[in-house]
């Protein structure tokens, strides 16, 4: 394993979050080209921290793989739209957990004080892409999968369940809170005014033991953040979330020993970002939580792998209310990737509400004096994670 | 395709295909629009310079681009490349010129096809070209057929504005893409291949950690070291975890619903994914013992239908889902 990247440690310039930007998620903008979408959410983000063009010094973008748009290497014709001709631009790759990745690598440039502000930018046009197609080519001599990316993770669910001992109904009551959430972020896909808990109960199940509402939407979005140093967090117009740990940890999709469940390479990650922000009970010292939870009983599920929960008790947790926007750890408060997901942004997503939230700007979905959240992303065959904790004060030392 | 003697490693013709829909925008919807009413639109640059084709954002500035103007139908190319032999879905069918070419009134070059029927030595940097426009147009590139010789004089024709607005304006093309691969699965997966063959299936054993990897990828991911010696595993094995699936698959030809699962063969390190058969769907369980049923021909089996075994008991398979 590599050393691991160390944000908010001693040596290291502090990181400062001061724009954030993102389109309002829908199924199809059909009124923009990709350089538009990316523009939209640039331009936010620049305006949140009042600065132009030429403020940036780089620009980190991430995407799922090319095949689901079909466009080779698109961070070569976005140049013009992200204001990146004559500046290092630079695409990050792992999958769902990208939008994750591409904001700690955008993180770690200026941590190591190789670039001063940074704008990192994640998105997907799903519309204009198949992400079934570009995730399962049919591989001559390769047995096919014979179920959709619900299949896939279906029987996880399903190992959970049977470890846990877990009710049928947790999926639910996740999906029946987010859903919920989301009609609080005006920038949320999915707005289910009248949803309750027996709409999400009663609708179709597709992968048993996961229901149709208990999956994610379909969204075109893109999401962007300006990155800077302490003395451009001393004059940004508003309240800078700060960086106080970041990791990044990747292990096989299969391999003998794999615990889909709960991988070695969540936990992992997760103990590297709590030892760089000195968390030691995060359920106690984290106010708020953005997990990527694509399928509702990822949330119980990562509950666990995060150390939230004690191992077997992450869906009692979901079950008390505890993670309810006015529980005691809100999870997903902004409706989370249930309710919006243009997959290569979906992990920026995360990220950016975190920070969005320590910096008290979340709005209806706000949890109110939040100090420290944590974004989680992961991707892949749960093969790829990248989190990060942002503070309201700068790290100390 | 059938299995190649074992030592020969398979490979086999991939080919990925799919037509791509794309959103304009402002700016890309008048200039196709105008290519289909045989109108050349290009856009007004922070620095004067007018672009074609025209882009939505400032190469320079990153500012937001808005002013078209209106540039000639005739060019000069500025460099060129021979293409002796056109592959499918270029623009022309027999050997041509790839050209960049700066239309009259424009500061940038476009790229397309020059038709050249006398050959190379009929092309040259500076050459007079105008363009051919396809006889029917729907508001694509392609609504330029070519671009073909013309002897007018370099012309100081000047970009004139233009609203950009048409009737009927087209909003999005879809883009085919194409990509052909040859694949092989590698020496690993051609002996397992083989050996499914004569319905056996062997894993392979990592030397440093003794799992059996099925199927074998030629390395334990785990250890990092190569593993060659061969296991027969199977052919009965448990349902680790599974799910039913309700919803048709595309491309699947299986009625639903139907079990689709994680099956730890006999003495594998792990489980690989099949379906579940001869039992109704609604009783497969965690811990059913199967056994594969094969069909004439199949490269794998079918499914998997239980043996009548007792279940296995969770501890014994808890590492395998």
């Amino acid at each position: 394993m590599s050393t691991p990247t160390s944000l908010g440690g001693s040596g290291k310039e502090p990181v400062g979050v001061v724009g954030i930007g993102q389109t309002k998620h829908v199924s199809a903008r059909r009124d923009v080209s990709m350089a538009g979408l990316v523009r939209e959410a640039a331009v936010r983000a620049l305006a949140d921290a009042e600065l132009g063009w030429a403020d940036i010094d780089a620009v980190v973008i991430g995407k799922a793989p090319d095949f689901f748009e079909g466009v080779m290497m698109p961070e070569l014709y976005l140049a013009d739209a992200l204001g990146a001709v004559g500046k290092p631009m630079l695409r990050v790759h792992t999958a769902g957990s990208v939008g994750g990745s591409t904001a700690l690598v955008a993180a770690n440039l200026v941590a190591a004080r190789v670039h001063r502000t940074v704008l990192t930018l994640a998105f997907e046009k799903q519309s204009e892409s198949n992400a079934m197609w570009g995730l399962s080519l049919p591989v001559p001599f390769q047995q096919p999968l014979l179920a959709g990316a619900g299949g896939f993770f279906a029987p996880h669910v399903r190992a959970y369940m049977h470890r846990t001992s877990a009710p049928d109904h947790i999926g639910a009551l996740v999906a029946y809170k987010d859903r919920r959430n989301a009609l609080k972020n005006p920038y949320a896909h999915l707005h289910e005014e009248d949803i309750t808990l027996e709409k999400v109960r009663s609708s179709p199940m597709l992968w048993d033991p996961i229901r149709y509402s208990e999956t994610c939407p379909s969204s075109d979005g893109a999401c962007a953040m300006v990155l800077t140093d302490r003395a451009g967090a001393a004059h940004a117009p508003r309240p800078a979330a700060w960086v106080h740990g970041g990791a990044m940890r990747s292990e096989p999709t299969l391999f003998a020993g794999k615990d889909a469940v709960s991988p070695r390479a969540g936990r992992d990650c997760a103990a590297d970002v709590y030892r760089q922000a000195g968390i030691g009970e995060p359920r106690r010292e984290i106010d708020a939580v953005e997990m990527y939870v694509p399928f509702s009983w990822y949330e119980p599920m990562w509950l666990e792998n995060l150390g939230f929960a004690k191992e077997g008790e992450g869906w009692k947790m979901t079950e008390s209310g505890a993670t309810e926007l006015d529980g005691e750890l809100p999870v997903n408060p902004s409706g989370g990737v249930l309710s919006t997901n243009p997959i290569g942004a979906s992990g920026m997503l995360r990220f950016a509400e975190a920070a969005l939230q320590v910096r008290g700007a979340a709005g209806a979905h706000q949890v109110p004096g939040a100090r420290r959240a944590l974004g989680h992303a992961y991707g892949g065959g749960s093969q790829f994670f990248a989190m990060w904790l942002v503070a309201d004060e700068p790290p100390t030392g | 395709m059938n299995a190649a003697p074992s030592h020969k490693v398979l490979s086999a013709p991939l080919v990925v295909e799919f037509p791509f829909t794309r959103s304009l925008g402002p700016v890309q919807s008048a200039f196709l629009t105008g290519l289909r009413e045989r109108t050349v639109l290009g856009v007004k640059a922070s620095d004067g310079r007018t672009l074609v084709p025209p882009t939505e954002y400032d190469p320079v500035t990153a500012e937001e681009l808005r002013d078209l103007v209106e540039v000639g139908r005739t060019g000069t190319v500025t460099t060129w490349s021979w293409n002796d032999r056109p592959r499918r879905g270029q623009p022309l069918r027999h050997p041509f010129a790839w050209v960049l070419v700066r239309l009259d009134g424009a500061d940038t070059a476009l790229l397309h096809a020059l038709d050249a029927p006398e050959g190379p030595q009929a092309v040259n940097t500076g050459m007079r070209v105008r363009i051919r426009w396809a006889e029917h147009r729907s508001g694509a590139i392609t609504d330029i057929a070519c671009f073909e010789p013309d002897d007018s004089v370099p012309s100081t024709h000047r970009a004139q504005p233009h609203p950009g607005e048409f009737a009927d304006p087209v909003t999005g093309i879809v883009a085919e893409a194409r990509l052909d691969y040859t694949y092989t699965p590698g020496r690993a997966q051609t002996r397992y291949l083989d050996a499914l063959t004569t319905r056996r299936t062997l894993g392979e054993r990592c030397p440093r950690c003794h799992k059996v990897y099925v199927p074998p990828r030629g390395a334990c991911p785990t250890c990092g070291v190569p593993t060659g010696e061969q296991v027969e595993v199977g052919p009965r094995g448990t349902v680790t975890t599974f799910c039913v699936v309700n919803i048709k698959a595309k491309g699947l030809d299986i009625e639903v619903p139907y079990v689709y699962a994680h099956i730890a063969l006999d003495g594998a390190g792990l489980a690989l994914h099949g379906r579940i058969a001869g039992i109704p769907y609604d009783q497969v369980r965690m811990g059913l013992r199967v056994e594969p049923v094969w069909t004439e021909g199949g490269r794998y089996p079918d499914h998997y239908r239980p043996t009548g075994e007792p279940d296995a008991d969770y501890e014994t398979y808890k590492e395998l889902l």
